[in-house]
């Protein structure tokens, strides 16, 4: 077949996430909104109320994070460990570029993830750190009344308003701003196109995929 | 899982120029900052609340966000739902004469009334509730108690939810059960029509929907105390409050 001249280039796509790291933010992703939901029937007196089942909803809140931490546990553990740590490594360093960033000029040039990004990561992290210790001593709290501290409701509470700003700023930025949002397709396929890359993380300096397909069908079909 | 690629290449010139490791810092300083929350979270509300409480109020959520402080915990499916053409309580157990009021009859026992901060287990507190209703001198007078009774069972509408407080406890200067509360009838939720009102001890001592009050030879173990909760349940013993 001749070569079409007026044809487009293919569209070459690099790896962003491997599926350790997709899995850990689906897995998280997941249960911080069925944790939400159950959350504020609990918590707002007028779903209290409409809802009711408080004992179910309360099962279901207290076992989604219990389970939430077994799996990124879980996840992290028997995943890929290496790929793991460059990630936290890439997000605890913030270089000259990523304050510049930080501090407004959006045109400085930034490695796999932006300083915004990181920023995004690391609260997430401490939230969630937070959001389990302060979950278990209400739940343990209510029994052993040494564990009953005066301020473990409030810190769950303002973790919870602070973490649907936040969300809303991620879900905006991923889903709807027109120059972010095709990093949704990194988080949920690892792969994103090569030249997305280069305009918007010009010092990720990613190797090219072969093929945009999973890695075990992609050595099936290249088996000889 | 095969590793995959995603390390960048640490080739470029520009790349970590001057970084830093405040990616760890910040985790940490957003942690600690958390944990000081747990001890201090009191000091710190009455600060934020004097941002929150007018945001909330000027965006309409107070209405929605339990600002004033109740939250509504129950432990049936659904709450119990008031009747006053049948709605009746009982008094019975060792009184010289079972008796079963009216909402009418309960209403035109002698009224009190007093303004008392609300305490539950789970650290929230609502203060200067006010609140009506009957003493229990006043209410267990018509039935009588016998000699042998030493304690009150308390059965609400909410099954299977019930509590004991012994007479000593009842008998506490601000202890009531409640038909009123910040001058309205006591709503739905709160346990209407009536509940116990005993504000020196936690909220799950304070029985809602009360459809029974059985009087008892000695204390027995409540709803809550069964499953773990301390079954004195003095404010301030064990929270520090």
């Amino acid at each position: 077949m001749a070569t079409n001249p007026d044809a487009p280039a293919p569209t070459v796509y690099v790896r962003r996430f491997t599926l350790t790291e997709r899995l850990l933010h689906w897995t998280h992703a997941t249960a911080f909104f069925v944790l939400l939901g159950s959350g504020l029937v609990l918590y707002l007196p007028s779903l209290s109320i409409a809802v009711g089942r408080r004992p179910l909803i309360k099962d279901i809140h207290f076992w989604t994070g219990i389970s939430w931490a077994g799996a990124i546990v879980l996840i992290s553990a028997v995943g890929n460990r290496r790929a793991l740590a460059a990630t936290i490594r890439e997000i605890d360093l913030f270089d000259r570029d990523d304050r510049s960033f930080l501090a407004g000029n959006s045109r400085a040039p930034q490695a796999r993830f932006n300083a915004g990004q990181k920023i995004n990561a690391i609260l997430t992290a401490a939230f969630a750190a937070l959001f389990l210790v302060s979950g278990l001593l209400l739940w343990y709290g209510e029994q052993d009344t040494t564990y009953r501290l005066s301020g473990t409701v409030y810190l769950h509470d303002t973790l919870m308003y602070l973490s649907i700003v936040i969300v809303a700023g991620h879900l905006y930025l991923s889903l709807i701003h027109p120059t972010t949002r095709h990093a949704l397709r990194g988080i949920t396929l690892g792969t994103v196109r090569a030249d997305w890359a280069k305009q918007h993380h010009a010092k990720w300096k990613p190797a090219a995929e072969p093929e945009d397909v999973y890695p075990p069908v992609r050595r099936y079909l290249t088996r000889t | 899982m095969p590793a995959e690629r995603s390390q960048p290449e640490r080739e470029s010139p520009r790349e970590n120029l001057g970084a830093r490791r405040l990616g760890r810092a910040g985790f940490l300083a957003v942690f600690g900052a958390g944990v000081a929350t747990l001890f201090y979270g009191k000091a710190i509300s009455r600060v934020t609340r004097n941002v929150t409480n007018p945001l909330s109020d000027a965006t309409g959520l107070t209405r929605l966000i339990p600002s004033s402080g109740w939250r509504i915990y129950t432990v049936a499916d659904s709450m119990p739902a008031f009747d006053q053409t049948t709605w009746r309580l009982e008094i019975t157990g060792l009184v010289r004469r079972p008796i079963s009021l009216s909402y009418q009859q309960l209403r035109a026992l002698p009224r009190a009334e007093q303004v008392s901060t609300f305490h539950c287990v789970t650290g929230w507190v609502v203060p200067n509730v006010h609140w009506a209703g009957v003493r229990f001198h006043d209410l267990l007078a018509p039935a009588g108690l016998l000699p042998q009774a030493s304690a009150l069972h308390f059965i609400s509408a909410e099954k299977p939810y019930d509590d004991y407080l012994d007479l000593r406890q009842v008998a506490l200067r601000d202890v009531m059960l409640a038909y009123e509360m910040d001058g309205k009838p006591l709503r739905r939720e709160h346990g209407a029509p009536v509940r116990v009102v005993i504000p020196e001890m936690y909220g799950y001592k304070n029985v809602k929907w009360v459809e029974r009050i059985d009087a008892i030879p000695h204390s027995g173990t409540g709803y809550w105390e069964q499953r773990g909760y301390d079954n004195d349940a003095w404010v301030g013993r064990s929270n520090g409050y």
